[in-house]
């Protein structure tokens, strides 16, 4: 068996300021178990890169750690040139994240938790932009409901709403569109494609649905135990692995077929 | 290693610390928006402080009728009950405030977002103060009402012991809410009970010469233990022991320095054993 093809990329010491990320030899290890072993990378501003990986493969733990939630044993991360979480207090306020494993308080309704959110982003006019946000994702009808009354879809556009509040520069996303229905996700996509062109925001995404990521996406980077198992274009993976759909290259990964193996 | 270690260092490399009160405003606001939407937890900050009051203040009347020295000192008993629950509820009110967001899973929202841990144990002060006065102010007024006690013809002791208390209750809402943000909440119960381990060791209810000599030393170690002595100098002597008050204050400063470096310090733990992102039990 041979293992698939790791990026060479050795980041000098300085970390790139116009990378929108950079991570630099990354490394946790939870006791004695590495969750994430020596990755680095760095992604360009404006694109949208997918982050896969099976579960376990240490997708969540890059994540959060290049949010700040987890501090790692190793290595560096740098936003927009700036040290995390060193320099968290001036990131911050220019990136936002949704993820399934945090919710909002329930018993605040959507427009109470917009608001909490919005101040805490020191948004300026927040009426306006929490009633633009109602507009774009539609929110309208929910805006005075309880968020805990709401049901998948709607919660997903709320956490959309609520990470798309300060309008960031850098937004990181953790199965965006997981428990939805193939409408209520195709919807989500479409304005997160919209968001980008708009802004020209920089999106890093965990999911684990391929099509999302053909979609979306215009760099991938596959992880497996820890490690970057692949790094490139969705259609220069899939002409590598001469597979028709990044499915089919997912499941060559994860069982371990190499490049030189598959059809 | 110990390069990576240093940069990653959450608390020691913050460079800005600038506290913005927007963002404490904007969490006080989102404590008040949760109080608002619920009825059970605003007749909870009434309830115990009120079934407290009424249960205290009847044994004080009887008491009162048979014991020279509550005889002497009328009120002790009641402005005991009721500087303890301050004590008590203070601490109460910050740890809530801190489980509510563990309870909603939004702690990591909060850690992501520009809000500083400095800001938001702010907020949780300010938020323990508003719950104390839901809770502790009609308890107040019903001692009045029921028990000719008026807390407030201490005069300006009362803000000297309140104070101190506050600060005490803080200390100790700190350390609880770093003990769960670092281990889950199944720690959460030391919310409730922690507390009552001063209970018997700050002589709420009776003077520290009751204890025996090594612990009163332990007694001595402790802000509220001046307070609760202070109280029933004032109220028995006629006499406010300012000197209690001020060495009462010395203590809790190094207290509630420590609570926050602890709570940093757990932060930071929370941090490299990835609790932030589990934030279950």
């Amino acid at each position: 068996m041979t293992s698939a093809p790791r990026p060479a990329a050795t980041l000098p010491r300085a970390l790139p300021a116009d990378a929108a990320v950079a991570v630099d030899h990354l490394v946790k290890i939870y006791k004695t178990v590495p969750a994430v072993d020596g990755i680095s990378f760095q992604i360009a501003r404006g694109s949208t890169t997918g982050l896969l990986g099976g579960n376990g493969a240490g997708k969540t733990t890059t994540i959060a750690m290049i949010m700040g939630l987890v501090l790692p044993t190793a290595g560096r991360v740098s936003i927009f040139g700036l040290p995390m979480p060193a320099e968290r207090a001036r990131v911050l306020a220019r990136m936002n994240f949704e993820s399934p494993y945090v919710d909002m308080p329930m018993r605040l309704t959507v427009r109470q938790n917009l608001t909490v959110f919005g101040r805490l982003y020191g948004v300026a006019n927040l009426k306006e932009r929490i009633a633009q946000l109602a507009s774009d994702l539609d929110l309208g009808d929910f805006l005075d409901r309880a968020s805990g009354k709401l049901s998948a879809g709607q919660k997903t556009r709320v956490a959309l709403a609520k990470a798309l509040i300060n309008e960031p520069d850098l937004l990181l996303l953790d199965e965006p569109t997981a428990s939805l229905d193939p409408d209520a996700a195709d919807w989500i996509r479409s304005h997160l494609e919209a968001y980008r062109h708009r802004r020209a925001a920089t999106i890093l995404l965990a999911s684990h649905n391929m099509a999302e990521v053909e979609r979306l996406c215009d760099r991938v980077i596959i992880m497996k135990r820890g490690r970057i198992a692949d790094d490139d274009t969705p259609d220069g993976i899939l002409a590598r692995y001469n597979r028709a759909n990044l499915e089919e290259v997912f499941l060559d990964v994860a069982r371990g077929r190499s490049r030189t193996e598959t059809p | 290693m110990s390069d990576d270690r240093a940069l990653n260092d959450y608390t020691l490399n913050d460079r800005t610390w600038g506290i913005s009160l927007a963002r404490i405003n904007a969490m006080v606001l989102r404590y008040g928006y949760l109080l608002k939407s619920s009825w059970p937890r605003l007749l909870e900050l009434v309830y115990w402080p009120a079934l407290q009051l009424i249960t205290w203040g009847f044994l004080q009347t009887y008491i009162a009728d048979n014991a020279g020295f509550f005889a002497r000192a009328g009120g002790a008993f009641l402005g005991a009950v009721i500087l303890w629950d301050i004590l008590f509820r203070g601490q109460l009110g910050f740890s809530i405030s801190f489980l509510e967001e563990m309870w909603a899973r939004n702690v990591g929202n909060l850690m992501m977002s520009p809000l500083k841990p400095i800001e938001f144990l702010l907020a949780l002060m300010v938020m323990s103060v508003i719950r104390l006065a839901i809770g502790v102010v009609p308890m107040t007024l019903m001692a009045l009402a029921f028990f000719d006690f008026n807390l407030y013809a201490i005069g300006l002791p009362l803000i000297a012991f309140f104070c101190n208390l506050i600060f005490t209750s803080w200390a100790m809402g700190i350390l609880v809410s770093g003990l769960v943000l670092r281990h889950g909440l199944g720690a959460e119960s030391l919310a409730w009970t922690l507390m009552f381990l001063l209970l018997p060791l700050t002589c709420v209810y009776y003077p520290v010469a009751v204890l025996p000599d090594w612990l009163q030393l332990a007694a001595w170690a402790l802000p509220p233990t001046y307070v609760f002595e202070g109280m029933r100098a004032l109220l028995a002597d006629g006499v406010f022991r300012a000197d209690l008050m001020v060495q009462a204050l010395a203590l809790n400063a190094v207290y509630f320095v420590a609570a926050c470096l602890a709570f940093f310090a757990l932060l930071n733990s929370a941090r490299r054993h990835g609790a932030l992102i589990q934030s279950g039990e």
